[in-house]
Order: C-alpha cells, then sequence, then structure tokens
C-alpha cells in the first residue's frame, strides 16, 4: 500500500534558506550563493526522496537561486556602462532574507507572550478559548529532522546489493516498533533509531514512520542545543495505548 | 451617590464576575442611571473615578500580594491569576490549556499584526509561502479579522488583527507590540544596494 505523508510543518523557502545559512554561519548579506544553491537542491532531493509534498514556492526559489548564480557567473555586460552601476544579483534575495527574518524573529517574540500568557488564568469563559490546534507536538524543526535524516542516509554502507521483498518493511509495522521502544525506554535518540536499519528503504520506512507519529502527537521531537542530537519522547499529551489505524 | 469605597468595590464585583475584560466605558454603563427603578435612580459615576478606582484596585492587589492581578488586557481590564501560582494552575486546569499556535499562524499573524492593514499577496510576498491555510486558521480562532478592501485593481481584502489577538498575547494595545527589528541600510554591504539606494544612503 502506497504512503503518501503530507505534512505542513514547511515554513517556505526563505525560512530554509535562513536555515542553511546559519548552519553554514554564513552572512545573510554576503551569501555564497554556489554553495547556498547546492545545499538548497539537495534539501529538494532529500524531500522528494521521502515523498514529501513540496510546495511550488521551493521550487521558484531554486529558479530563483541559479538564476542569480548564473548571473554573478557572467562577466558583466560592457554595453551596459561601467560593472559598478549593475546592482548586485543578490540585493533582492538578500533584502527579502533580512525582511522575514525581522518577522520571523516578530513572531519568536510573540510566542514569547503566548507562554508569559498560558501561565496566567482568568475567569474561564467559553469564547476565550482557542479551541482546536492546528499544530502538531513538533519542538524540533522539519530542516531539523531532515538534516538528520540525511546523516542516517550518507551513514549506510554503499553498493549492498540485495534485493527487494514485497512489503519487508511498512510504515505501520515501524510505527509500532518505534512506539514499543519508547514503552521500554523514556528517551530514543534521533540516530539510535536506524541503528539496526539494514538498507536505505528500511531507513526511510523508519523515517516516515517517526514522521507519522510526530503527526498523532503520539511523540515529541526534541532538541537540547540548535544542531545538536535528536531525542525522541512520548509526547505528554499521549497517555492512550496506541489505536487506530494501527490495530493490527 | 454611592461614596467611593462603593464604587471601588462595586467595579472589583463587576471584575470579578466578567469573563472578559471590562473596558472603563463598559463599568461606567452599570452606574448609569436608570430612571424610575427601585433605587430611584444613581447618579452616573465620573470616568475620572472609575479610572482612580481601577488603579487603587490594582495596587491594592500588588502591595497585598494576592493570588490574583489586576491586568490591562485588549482595552479593558480583567482579573487573572498572578503568574508565580502557574505551575499549580496549570496542573489543576490540564484541561483548560490553551493550543499553541503553529508556527505558520504565528509568522502570519506577526506580519499581519505589524503591517495592518494588510493584503493576502504582501503577506505572502514577506514569507514567501501561501498563507491561504493560515489565515483561514487565524480568521477561524478570530485573531485576524477583515477590515477592508484595498483600492487598487481587484479590490483585494485588507486585513487586521482584533481583540481577542490582543488577549490572547495578553497585550493591552498593538502598540505594546516590540519594535521590529527593521535593518537597516548599514547592514547590507555596500555592493548590494541597488543604485538608487546608495544615494538616499548618503543624503
Amino acid at each position: 500500500m502506497g504512503y503518501k505523508i503530507r505534512l505542513e510543518i514547511f515554513e517556505g523557502p526563505l525560512d530554509l534558506l535562513l536555515y542553511l545559512i546559519k548552519r553554514s554561519e554564513l552572512e545573510i548579506t554576503d551569501i555564497p550563493i554556489t554553495r547556498i544553491t547546492e545545499q538548497y537542491l539537495e534539501y529538494l532531493n532529500l524531500m522528494e526522496l521521502l515523498d514529501l509534498e513540496i510546495a511550488g514556492e521551493f521550487l521558484v526559489m531554486a529558479a530563483t537561486l541559479m538564476q542569480i548564480k548564473s548571473k554573478m557567473l557572467l562577466p558583466p555586460d560592457p554595453e551596459v556602462g561601467a560593472p559598478e552601476e549593475e546592482p548586485d544579483p543578490r540585493a533582492e534575495l538578500v533584502r527579502r532574507l533580512l525582511e522575514y527574518k525581522a518577522f520571523k524573529e516578530a513572531a519568536d517574540r510573540l510566542r514569547g507572550f503566548e507562554a508569559r500568557r498560558s501561565g496566567v488564568f482568568t475567569r474561564f469563559g467559553v469564547e476565550s478559548e482557542l479551541d482546536g490546534g492546528d499544530s502538531p507536538f513538533f519542538e524540533g524543526t522539519l530542516f531539523d529532522l531532515i538534516t538528520a535524516f540525511s546523516k542516517v542516509l550518507k551513514g549506510l554502507p554503499k553498493g549492498v546489493v540485495h534485493e527487494v521483498e514485497k512489503d519487508e518493511f511498512s510504515v505501520a509495522e515501524k510505527v509500532h516498533e518505534i512506539f514499543h521502544r519508547l514503552v521500554q525506554t523514556p528517551k530514543i535518540f534521533f540516530s539510535e533509531l536506524f541503528r539496526t536499519s539494514r538498507n536505505k528503504f528500511e531507513v526511510i520506512t523508519t523515517f516516515l514512520a517517526l514522521l507519522e507519529l510526530i503527526r498523532l502527537k503520539e511523540v515529541a521531537v526534541s532538541q537540547m542545543d540548535q544542531f545538536g542530537e535528536i531525542e525522541i519522547t512520548r509526547s505528554p499529551r499521549a497517555t492512550e495505548p496506541l489505536k487506530e489505524p494501527y490495530a493490527e | 451617590m454611592p461614596n467611593d469605597q462603593d464604587v471601588k468595590y462595586a467595579i472589583e464585583a463587576l471584575l470579578f464576575a466578567s469573563e472578559r475584560p471590562l473596558s472603563p466605558e463598559q463599568i461606567r454603563e452599570a452606574f448609569s442611571a436608570e430612571g424610575g427603578s427601585a433605587s430611584g435612580g444613581e447618579a452616573s459615576v465620573r470616568a475620572s473615578r472609575i479610572k482612580a478606582s481601577l488603579d487603587e484596585l490594582k495596587s491594592e492587589y500588588e502591595t497585598q500580594n494576592r493570588g490574583f492581578r489586576l491586568c490591562e488586557i485588549a482595552g479593558g481590564w480583567q482579573l487573572a491569576t498572578d503568574d508565580r501560582f502557574a505551575p499549580y494552575l496549570k496542573r489543576f486546569f490540564q484541561n483548560r490549556e490553551k493550543r499553541r499556535l503553529s508556527q505558520a499562524s504565528l509568522e502570519t499573524l506577526s506580519v499581519v499584526a505589524y503591517r495592518q492593514p494588510v493584503t493576502r499577496a504582501d503577506i505572502e510576498f514577506i514569507r514567501g509561502v501561501n498563507v491561504d491555510g493560515a489565515l483561514k486558521t487565524l480568521l477561524e480562532k478570530g485573531l485576524v479579522r477583515i477590515t477592508g478592501r484595498k483600492e487598487v485593481p481587484g479590490r483585494p481584502m485588507l486585513y487586521g488583527t482584533t481583540k481577542e489577538f490582543l488577549e490572547h498575547f495578553g497585550l493591552a494595545s498593538v502598540k505594546e507590540l516590540p519594535a521590529l527589528s527593521e535593518f537597516t541600510l548599514k547592514d547590507i554591504d555596500e555592493n548590494l544596494l541597488p543604485p538608487e539606494l546608495k544615494t538616499d544612503e548618503r543624503k
């Protein structure tokens, strides 16, 4: 049975770019465009490999990056005046990144207010309750997870030939497996999850199962520090044993 | 005419019974004369008296170190527990814990809050993604509302924040939002600036 994962935790191509820039400790105002473009495309490939739905905006940004890259490679056109008259092809992207970053920081501050407010109780009113959360319990970002995942993939022994058996691994089985491990131990490190994986298919199936558990709010994924090892724990909200649709 | 103390504690009673923040105008309505009533009709209480009473109540709770505080939220006043007791209340009222907004909602909301009134296209340009879903969620939750239409071709709808937005984040007004860390032109490398901005900077 085909298994499509649809995640709506994407914060968009600008967010991905900021993440890549921060990870490599680069200056937004002076992005090595070739390197960033490569890393960006690598992420899109990974998302594709995972069968994640890639929003059109990510592809538009890929095109924009490649356009900027090619512009920077071209020698300045002698017919269009002196080179210093031409703006840096990265300027518009830099402006957008800085603007987006400012709003992202503002959103972080709002998150702080929200947390502060959550410690303050008022007389109970139905209308003051925000019903229906739209966010799965998710502490690391999706990009952190994918980065960790790509490390696991790279660590696999290469050139191992093996036959693919039908239904060798299923996401449903892996969901159960992860869940049972969490019942036994309160915490699993992300890399431990794949220690026993024999091949790429098993790694991918395990990763999809993890995403599914996050979506179902059965597990929480967190990082002690940025780019640190990712830890998987049972979601504090999930007290009921896992039921449908994995009953069998 | 009720005496000062009665006004103050009547206001306390109103705040105690109210689920929502009360504005001074709403409080004043409670004291407005009701012609022909059994009490013979009370004279309206002055706005300045109401404001003074609110301030007195607020400082009383603070100096007495009470379990609750009088807070200014969304243009009104509301009794709310002191956050030093948050651990007990959180444990006791587990089912009342508010859901945190998703990152997508929060980013969209921050653009609306700082740039209001703003069109959907403006938000999408800043965030670089489609915001249909996030806007819909925010509208449903009452954190954002449609404030009108922009008088440009297509007359797109304009969005702004609501009272519920201020309540959700515990803000008295949008003016309380911290300044957006606007990047300055100095942050940008000279070479990156388009020519028209370079000349601006030199002025």
